[in-house]
């Protein structure tokens, strides 16, 4: 149907088929035109934050950054010394995101593969309502939430690297079953029926075509998840505490993360030094700070690349 | 060893709703047996209650008896993964897994079960099977290229491969030729025709040429209206059934009068 007004319709002559076809629409023109600077824009806008933030991380950060700061601790460092580093927040950050994605990973997988090939009824509609709630737990709640339970066997006054880890779990748990859940579902139903109708028992259907061919996905989403929760702060404060030196042990005592320490180090300010200190630099909690939040920024940017690479390994095969 | 398949009584239901009703037929060993009807009649729903495919849908079940070599396949103590092994099933659409290559989709129902299989016998159970599905020729140089690589007549090809690689007794296809061109349609039919030297098959179709072409004994089935369950009309050879069919419905079908 020709969209010609309607008042020129009745009585006007009919255009002939040569003005239908060359009359130019203005309007629709001025349309297109202004939506396309109106999305430009908003492009650009939603751009801002994102490039604003990665240059000044970059130009507050890069000048604390050296091979010193990553390999030492801060264990004997006080005031403006020109010293210290965050080895033991980048060992505290890794330790306690990997435990948080052994936990969470298995868990969440194997409720995505119940809820798509197996959940009927009333069980399948609670748990999908129960990951729903859980998706929007505060942090802190969560941090709360694990710190109680260990105070529940421990005491009181409990600070270990594990509830830590249960805290982001908890938080990483609803993101991985959905993020699998989606990459599930998406498993064209025919090759299920392929897969059985060679005589392949559901479950090696599940781990070896289903899980397979939605691999690349569950990657992703994966590093999505743990990406959520690598920057996670209070709940960690909460449940790991905070400290100067090193720790490996995730079940003894407390742990620096990355960004407790940025937190940790920016809420210590400027440091008041006298004028014949030499060493003594002013901005140093400052400087650290955002060195530490350049490390974690590429920490991030680091898994998002691992895990492009894993799931391109994974991805099915493209034809020709 | 390709097995007769003696359908007694047989009810189809997907939850409260029965969609098959009293079918009874004798599926012949090393023949084609065709299955026709319009949309909607059952056909397909029946063919997959022949290798308990059809309760993979939730809801779906079945009454009465499916027996193979004295067999109820729905008795208690069967496997239903164990049937599926003997009766294997083609699909209408092609469907090869696209994690996979040529080569690993023919071996998938070996593979997909943790089968020992030594290099040797799997290069040559490849090789049997592609050459059984009339595929060898036209691959054997790119066995490790992925399975989507392939047409959709080749492909469907390479679906008929890995169910023959499971050394099934018999063969079920579900319309295996209507999402292709006539040329590979061809090919499949050509296959048909040579496997039924050794599988028993049961086809789905909705092209009565084909099922002419193809099959030796012929079933219709039939529905009267939406909501009714379907049911099977007449089963005869297949010459019989396109000449002098004794079901005046039979007859309106295939002679185009309606469906």
């Amino acid at each position: 149907m020709a969209s010609t007004d309607t008042v020129t319709r009745t009585d006007a002559p009919q255009p002939t088929t040569h003005e239908l076809l060359t009359r130019p629409d203005r309007r629709r023109h001025t349309v297109d035109r202004v939506m396309r600077v109106v999305v430009t824009l908003a492009f650009l806008v939603a751009m801002i934050p994102l490039v604003s933030l990665v240059w000044i991380v970059l130009s507050e950060g890069y000048h604390r950054l050296s091979p010193y700061f990553l390999a030492v601790s801060m264990r004997g460092v006080f005031g403006g010394m020109d010293a210290g580093g965050i080895y033991h927040a980048i060992v505290g950050t890794l330790l306690v995101t990997g435990a948080a994605a052994v936990i969470s990973v298995p868990i969440g997988m194997m409720t995505a593969v119940y809820l798509v090939e197996y959940g009927r009824g009333a069980l399948a509609r609670a748990v999908t309502f129960f990951v729903d709630v859980m998706t929007g737990i505060p942090s802190i709640v969560a941090g709360l939430f694990a710190y109680a339970l260990f105070a529940i066997f421990l005491g009181p006054g409990v600070r270990m690297g594990v509830a830590g880890a249960v805290a982001l779990s908890v938080l990483m748990i609803p993101v991985v079953v959905r993020s699998t859940e989606e990459m599930l579902r998406l498993v064209p139903n025919e090759l299920r029926e392929a897969s059985l109708a060679l005589g392949v028992p559901k479950w090696r259907t599940i781990v070896k075509v289903v899980l397979r061919t939605s691999a690349a996905g569950i990657v992703t989403g994966v590093m999505l998840a743990v990406a959520r929760v690598i920057g996670e702060t209070a709940p960690l404060l909460i449940t790991l505490g905070v400290v100067d030196s090193i720790n490996y042990d995730l079940f003894d005592g407390r742990m620096m993360t990355l960004p407790v320490f940025i937190y940790r180090q920016y809420s210590q300010g400027l440091v008041p030094c006298r004028p014949d200190q030499l060493d003594c630099i002013a901005t140093i909690n400052f400087d650290r700070a955002w060195a530490a939040a350049l490390v974690l920024v590429v920490i991030v940017l680091l898994l998002n690349l691992l895990a492009r690479v894993v799931a391109r390994r994974f991805a099915p095969a493209k034809g020709h | 060893m390709a097995q007769r398949i003696d359908v007694k009584d047989l009810d189809v239901f997907y939850g409260d709703f029965r969609a098959v009703a009293d079918v009874s037929m004798v599926i012949e060993p090393r023949s084609v047996t065709a299955l026709i009807g319009p949309s909607g009649c059952g056909k397909s729903t029946f063919l997959r209650t022949l290798n308990r495919m059809h309760e993979v849908i939730p809801g779906a079940h079945v009454q009465g008896t499916v027996l193979v070599d004295g067999v109820n396949l729905y008795d208690r103590e069967v496997d239903p993964v164990a049937v599926r092994r003997q009766i294997g099933m083609v699909f209408q659409r092609p469907n090869p897994f696209p994690t996979m290559s040529i080569a690993e989709n023919v071996l998938a129902g070996v593979r997909l079960n943790n089968r020992r299989i030594s290099r040797s016998d799997a290069a040559d159970l490849v090789e049997s099977s592609l050459r059984g599905a009339n595929l060898w020729k036209e691959v054997k140089d790119r066995l490790h290229k992925p399975g989507s690589s392939l047409s959709g007549g080749q492909q469907q090809r390479l679906c008929i491969a890995r169910a023959i690689a499971v050394k099934p007794q018999v063969l079920l296809m579900d319309e295996p030729a209507s999402a292709l061109d006539p040329i590979s349609t061809l090919a499949i039919e050509e296959l048909i025709a040579e496997l039924k030297n050794e599988y028993t098959i049961v086809i789905v179709t909705h092209n009565m040429q084909q099922a002419a072409r193809v099959s030796d004994r012929t079933a219709f089935f039939n529905v009267t209206e939406a909501g009714e369950p379907g049911r099977l009309v007449e089963m005869d050879d297949t010459r019989t059934i396109f000449s002098v069919p004794s079901q005046k419905a039979t007859e309106d079908y295939i002679s185009g009068r309606f469906g």
